[in-house]
């Protein structure tokens, strides 16, 4: 080997360059829309592929989704021969003249037309809390939570089932359908799972072991079985165990198997937000002296349902999607109601169906997203505190 | 320890009820006399409607004979011949294998997403996001009834059947598959794969004891797949290709012979695989975001490759993240197979607490065994669990 010589003159040293190199050419823009596109997209040939792939998908995808929902569909008519591609003699895409005349029907079921109001009123009410118990600068935001979960249930209660004594017509829960349904079964879901989930995770975290073992039992038991199972036992099994003259109608008894199955996943979502807290929080809350629902309701919740407000969320998204198994034991939330009108000879044609599930997938959409939207945003302005 | 202190003055005597131990004594006793006052309540109630509605309870139905059809049947079951306990196997069996099928697919359809989701190309993790955005919020049973009812019930009906090269029909009565037919001889052939699979295992097991003794590798992937497939692949050969196939014939009406796959099954499958997949993305996603980045760049200083880094350092680590979730996540997906009764698919919850609940009306039998079920399955998987748990945590000092 040449360093064996023992003698470092560079000159001799065969793998050492004597000239200089020629500089490279300066490297290509890594700024800009260029640049930007070379890192992101067209980076290794995989990579150029791979995005040549999804934009070919895209390309025809997205003019596929458009001409049916937009330009082939077809907007008016009044009955099935408007979306008959036999009778119209051209490609046909969404029917939307179907959702026009059945949209009253998605939205308030079979409710008599001239209660319909009330149904109006109940919404309103709804969003009116919605609104004032998300929007963080609103006046009074204390009363919100009092008007939400106690006012709210008790007025929507009357105003939907009516009540003679006032003037308000009774309204049979059989006659209630569509998107009616879905709300008032997903706003009894989250009223009651939100404190029924706490006192079970309260229960489940206690020292005295026939509470810890009752909610334990409880949790883990219907969060082992599926919400089809507990919706068959609520139906078949709650009218069993009543007495004959209390035994509740289909409505309250799929709304009972919702609750609890919706409160047995809120309490391990509130135990997660409780094994957060540190020790030294409960007892600097004994060492002052509080009782143990004080300590609770000032020192432990409060930081606990904080840290946990996303994940609440998140159930509440769950509970939402949840709803539509109401279906299944006979109750005409949003699904149904289309499910049956796609079925009415009157509309019957090769597109029905689809359009009445895109209807459905938009309003499930946006009120999934719109929730997934408000966690987000939440955990990032709780998540301010703790950035450093 | 010193005698000289004097013993610390007792505190005042605190009345009885003020004494937290009494105190939850008596809470506890108060639940337990109201859950006692319930579940006695409940108890005579049902007894008094069952004696009403002339129900005897017990499981004296469980042997009589059902007398209904099942669409699809891993075991032999026939309406006239079989009785309800039957039934009930027949549900369950379609339950697990519409839940093992659905999980070997969500699996790999979640994890190509949750990596796509973390690419560096821009658009493929775009897309991989919208994916799980729009299907984590859009209810599963709303996305069973498309699958079901827009795309498999508007294929062509039968006599208009697609007809795919291979004998492979398809209509909106279902994929008919050639069926393969075992000769006489094909025995031999399960032996050999049965070798093989024990061959493989017993040659892990040995090379991985090498290894660690001598730190030599051994080609362990070639190994196995000349042993699992190589061995049955040869025994085909020798005992003389006892393997037919019998191909599904399109009649007039109706298609006979073969293998017949049910739109039913088919969309349960199709949207039980994607819905989970989504969910299954936001796993693997989280597990991979979880190696911290200095677990690559050392393993890279230390001069492996980005595939060694990945399979040795970083899946690994990964994976300890991905497990946990990734069960509870195949639990759901067995759960939410139960929606099979909206359209349809005989699974456990479809013929026991539909059809068998409704000719024989033994409501709380019927509710508690197939619960009992779903429980078993669950706690069954969340002992493995935690068995795996307590094996694979880190062993922290």
């Amino acid at each position: 080997m040449t360093m064996a010589k023992g003698d470092l003159v560079v000159t001799e040293l065969a793998f050492v360059r004597q000239a200089n190199i020629a500089p490279r050419p300066p490297p290509a823009a890594m700024t800009g829309a260029l640049g930007w596109l070379r890192e992101n997209l067209l980076s290794t040939p995989f990579n150029i592929a791979l995005t040549i792939l999804i934009a070919l998908l895209f390309a025809w995808a997205i003019p596929e989704l458009v001409k049916f929902l937009l330009i082939d569909a077809v907007w008016s008519g009044s009955d099935r021969d408007a979306c008959l591609e036999s009778v119209q003699h051209r490609e046909i895409g969404a029917c939307w003249p179907f959702v026009w005349e059945r949209l009253p029907y998605f939205v308030y079921g079979s409710y008599p037309i001239s209660e319909r109001w009330r149904v109006d009123g109940f919404f309103v009410m709804l969003a009116i809390g919605i609104v004032w118990l998300l929007w963080l600068s609103a006046p009074r935001r204390d009363l919100a939570a009092v008007y939400f979960f106690m006012v709210l249930p008790v007025a929507s209660f009357i105003l939907l089932t009516g009540w003679a004594a006032i003037g308000l017509q009774p309204v049979d829960t059989v006659l209630w359908g569509g998107v009616l349904v879905t709300i008032v079964v997903a706003s009894v879901g989250i009223v009651v799972s939100l404190p029924l989930g706490i006192l079970l995770a309260l229960g489940r975290r206690s020292h005295m072991p026939v509470v810890r073992s009752l909610s334990v039992i409880f949790i883990e038991f219907v969060r082992g079985v599926p919400l089809v199972t507990v919706l068959f036992m609520a139906g078949v099994m709650l009218p069993l165990f009543m007495p004959e003259q209390l035994s509740p109608d289909k409505l309250v008894r799929a709304l009972v198997g919702i609750a609890l199955f919706a409160s047995a996943y809120m309490a391990e979502v509130v135990r997660a937000g409780l094994q957060a807290i540190p020790k030294g929080q409960y007892e600097g809350a004994m060492a002052v002296g509080l009782r143990y629902w004080l300590m609770m309701r000032l020192i432990v919740l409060p930081q606990a349902l904080k840290v946990t407000i996303p994940n609440i969320v998140n159930t509440y998204i769950g509970l939402f999607k949840d709803t539509t198994l109401v279906f299944i034991v006979g109750i005409f939330d949003l699904l149904r109601t289309i499910e049956v009108a796609r079925i009415d000879p009157k509309w019957a044609t090769p597109v029905t169906s689809t359009t009445g599930y895109a209807v459905a997938a938009i309003f499930y959409l946006v009120f999934c997203y719109g929730m997934s939207r408000y966690a987000r945003a939440m955990e990032a302005r709780l998540a301010k505190g703790d950035r450093r | 320890m010193s005698s000289e202190l004097s013993a610390p003055p007792r505190p005042a005597q605190v009345v009885f009820y003020n004494d937290p131990k009494v105190r939850s004594v008596a809470y506890q006793l108060a639940l337990c006399a109201v859950v006692a006052f319930l579940v006695y309540g409940a108890a005579s109630n049902a007894i008094e409607n069952l004696a009403r509605a002339h129900i005897a309870s017990g499981f004296g139905f469980w042997n009589n004979t059902a007398g209904f059809d099942i669409s699809q049947t891993l075991i032999k079951y026939s309406a006239r011949g079989s009785t309800y306990g039957r039934a009930f196997w027949v549900g369950l069996l379609n339950t697990l294998l519409v839940a093992g099928v659905g999980i070997f697919f969500a699996t790999i359809i979640g994890f190509v997403i949750g990596i796509s989701r973390l690419s560096r190309n821009w658009l493929l993790a775009k897309v991989a996001g919208g994916y799980v955005e729009i299907i984590r919020n859009l209810p599963l049973l709303l996305q069973l009834l498309f699958w079901y009812n827009a795309v498999l019930k508007a294929l062509p009906d039968i006599r208009e059947s697609i007809a795919i090269s291979g004998g492979i029909f398809l209509n909106n009565r279902g994929l008919f598959l050639p069926q393969p037919i075992f000769k006489s001889g094909f025995g031999a052939v399960e032996i050999a794969l049965l070798a093989g699979i024990v061959g493989a295992v017993a040659f892990y097991i040995w090379a991985r004891k090498r290894q660690e003794r001598t730190g030599q590798q051994a080609p362990m992937l070639w190994v196995a797949l000349v042993l699992v497939m190589g061995l049955p692949l040869a025994a085909v050969g020798f005992t003389g290709f006892p393997l037919g196939f019998e191909f599904p014939q399109a009649g007039r009406f109706n298609i006979t012979g073969g293998v017949e796959i049910l739109p039913e099954f088919a969309a349960l499958l199709f949207g039980l695989s994607i819905y989970t997949a989504a969910f299954i993305a936001e796993v693997v996603r989280a597990g991979i975001l979880a190696v911290s980045r200095g677990q690559s760049e050392a393993a890279y200083s230390l001069g492996l490759r980005p595939g060694p880094t990945l399979r040795l350092v970083v899946v690994p680590q990964a994976m300890r993240v991905i497990i946990p979730p990734l069960t509870s996540q195949y639990l759901n997906l067995t759960k939410n197979s139960s929606l099979a009764v909206a359209i349809g698919y005989p699974d456990l919850v479809q013929v026991f607490t539909g059809t068998v609940l409704n000719q024989t009306g033994q409501a709380v039998e019927v509710v508690a065994v197939t619960m009992f079920v779903y429980l078993v399955i669950s706690l069954g998987t969340s002992l493995l669990m935690n068995i795996y748990n307590s094996r694979m945590a880190l062993a922290e000092r």
